[in-house]
């Protein structure tokens, strides 16, 4: 079997949050924003990255095209360690690992027409190629996302959310990517336009036999279009695995609670619905709780949560919980059909 | 007689590209204790038609038509008749609950300030209903965060907060503008649920606007779904979702992705209407698979089908079920 396309080793991202009152000698407390997070994925696999608010999703796809400093590995193709480059060395990959937003204006330059905007890259990455060469590239990549080429001159702020997404997309496309980062790519869309560019992804993925990082709150796209899941909760893995099993009996308890609460177009479905309650907020994330950090808001857990961080277990995925298990409200939700 | 009674209402805003017909000629009846669910995607008209409700429209907009609230004409009010009904009778949450609440103002003094000018109680009064209220939508240790500011409390916490202000006045109709969109899903599920039990608890009528078919599912009886400023479906809840009858009530639960059960995703063709300019037909026609000629030109009016249920559509109900 080949190399993963990309593999992490306990990947670390720490920010350090020096306020306004600490004096200048002291140190500042540590942001532990993304904790020992591990994962391979192969050539061609969706692998989605899952979790609330604050959970370090969107700082992970950071570190791994190094737009963050970070501690661990990140493995390119089996051979070369991404974190410790420079920015000249990682430049080499840049082109390789591209990377579409969530707010499809704001990462459009306004003030670049839709050609200038895809051509960019090339610019940057193949500086060689010629005018003639780099405008049939732009052309071939906006009919291949399904922009029109009499739209090449017009301007971000003509075209609505679901075309600019578009157009962040063949912008990424251009370089011939190996891997793209996609984070949030659908949640600033609207349901008919989200199922328009989840489409685009498909086929893109089918066709040119793209590997992709997804990044994601909604789990029901997820579940649609992604290979492998993982589960963030304060910037740890709570489960991953294959989506299948992942989501036919989910074992851990955050993930349980997560999809308890997704709402299901279906009024029969949701009405009898019952919600797995996490008590009390999301504790700071300068202080988390010792051993699991789901511990306390955990409805299972016990006194060995609060001294050791669990590890994985369970069949071909992992699942890091003391008490691990499926939950019959859960499987309800998951099997009524 | 329907506590609220939305005749042939029409919103229109004046821009510098022209007139934007945000609402053309919506009708409904809200009942007395009933939810509510006004379903729509972006540019629907689903909050506007919302703000025209209380007189909140833009200053560059303007509303025509009737509403109704218990009798009485309540459409393009003065302000002061307005100030009585807003938050006594008729309150609103809206989608960001930090920009909604007063930055500046303890929580204390917003929600006393409201009870004071509403019921004419003292401030010390006004602040211990508070107390009971943030009590009310669960809040821990309501005595003492009662004195916080907006920004100390967490996004659903806040949210919390601004349902809490809403129902201090006991009011007869809630108008939530997409409640818990800015919110995580696990968070969502709470307030979703904490409203749901409010609204039976004070047997107060809800009008809940959201793009979101899984939470209306959950916490509507009766619907009713927007596109391009007009009503293209209205049902009872559960007929709507086992058998939509219009094509883009089709559409849109065809492009759902499912937690429970393989989905299609199968997307809408074409991009999401233009609102310049008065409507010409049916603003869903470019992007139909149902099309015909007359689409394009005249738009059908709703007619009801069955009880409880209508539909603004040329093509017969077993075409579009087919």
């Amino acid at each position: 079997m080949s190399a993963p396309l990309i593999e992490a080793r306990d990947l670390r991202v720490t920010f350090d949050i020096r306020r306004a009152s600490d004096l200048p000698w002291t140190t500042p407390p540590k942001l532990r924003a993304v904790n020992g997070v591990s994962f391979a994925l192969e050539q061609g696999k969706t692998l989605g990255i899952v979790g609330e608010s604050g959970c370090g999703k969107s700082t992970l796809a950071r570190a791994l095209i190094r737009m963050l400093p970070s501690e661990g590995q990140v493995i390119w193709q089996g051979e070369t360690d991404l974190v410790p480059l420079g920015p000249r060395a990682m430049l080499k990959h840049r082109a390789d690992i591209q990377m579409i937003f969530q707010d499809p204006l704001a990462s459009l330059d306004p003030r670049m027409t839709v050609g200038e905007i895809i051509a960019e890259p090339l610019r940057t990455h193949r500086p060689k190629m010629g005018r003639k060469e780099r405008r049939e590239k732009v052309r071939a990549v906006m009919e291949k996302v399904g922009l029109l080429p009499n739209q090449i001159n017009r301007y971000p702020h003509e075209f609505s959310g679901g075309q600019c997404q578009r157009i962040g997309i063949a912008r990424a496309l251009v370089v011939e990517p190996k891997l793209l980062i996609c984070d949030e790519p659908v949640s600033a869309l609207d349901v008919s336009i989200q199922a328009q560019v989840i489409a685009l992804l498909e086929d893109l993925k089918r066709d040119l036999g793209l590997t992709i990082i997804f990044i994601a709150h909604d789990l029901s796209v997820v579940r649609h279009i992604c290979d492998e899941v993982m589960v963030l909760y304060l910037g740890q893995m709570m489960e991953a695995g294959p989506t299948e099993r992942l989501f036919s009996a989910p074992q851990h308890p955050y993930t349980q609670a997560l999809l308890s609460a997704v709402p299901i177009p279906d009024p029969v479905v949701e009405r009898a619905k019952k919600l797995i309650h996490l008590e009390g907020d999301l504790p700071s994330p300068l202080n988390p709780p010792s051993g699991c950090p789901l511990r306390t808001r955990c409805p299972r857990a016990t006194e060995i949560c609060a001294t050791t961080p669990p590890t994985a277990t369970i069949e071909g995925r992992e699942v890091f919980c003391h008490h691990p298990g499926p939950a019959p409200e859960v499987q309800a939700i998951l099997e009524h059909g | 007689m329907a506590l609220l009674d939305v005749k042939d209402l029409n919103v229109r805003f004046a821009t510098q590209e022209g007139e934007v017909h945000a609402v053309n000629g919506v009708s409904f009846a809200l009942e007395k204790g009933e939810a509510l669910g006004i379903v729509g995607e972006s540019g629907s008209g689903k909050s506007q038609l919302a703000f025209s409700i209380l007189g909140l429209l833009a200053a560059n907009g303007r509303a025509s038509g009737s509403i109704t609230f218990d009798g009485g004409e309540i459409l393009n009010l003065p302000e002061a008749q307005l100030n009585k009904i807003r938050a006594d009778r008729i309150a609103m949450v809206f989608q960001d609950p930090m920009t909604a609440l007063n930055p500046y103002m303890r929580i204390s003094d917003q929600m006393a300030e409201t009870l004071m000018q509403h019921k004419g109680l003292s401030k010390r009064d006004a602040v211990a209903q508070a107390v009971e209220m943030l009590d009310a939508v669960k809040i821990p240790d309501a005595k003492n965060r009662v004195r916080l500011f907006p920004h100390e409390f967490s996004g659903g916490m806040r949210q919390r907060v601004m349902i809490a202000m809403a129902l201090l006045c006991k009011p007869d109709v809630l108008i939530a503008d997409e409640p818990t969109t800015a919110l995580d899903v696990t968070v969502q599920a709470q307030i979703m649920d904490l409203l749901g039990d409010l609204r039976r608890e004070l047997g107060m009528a809800t009008v809940l606007i959201t793009h979101d078919l899984g939470v209306v599912a959950g916490f509507c009886e009766r619907a009713i779904v927007m596109y391009g400023g007009q009503v293209m479906e209205q049902s009872e809840i559960d007929p709507l979702f086992a058998q939509p009858t219009h094509p883009y009530t089709k559409g849109l639960l065809a492009a759902l992705p499912r937690l429970d059960a393989d989905s299609t995703m199968t997307p809408i063709r074409g991009n999401p209407p233009n609102m310049t300019g008065a409507p010409t037909g049916c603003p869903f026609f470019p992007r139909c698979d149902f099309v015909k000629d007359i689409c394009a030109t005249t738009m059908p009016p709703l007619t009801t089908f069955a009880p409880g249920r209508a539909r603004a559509c040329h093509r017969a109900i077993e075409e579009v079920a087919a």
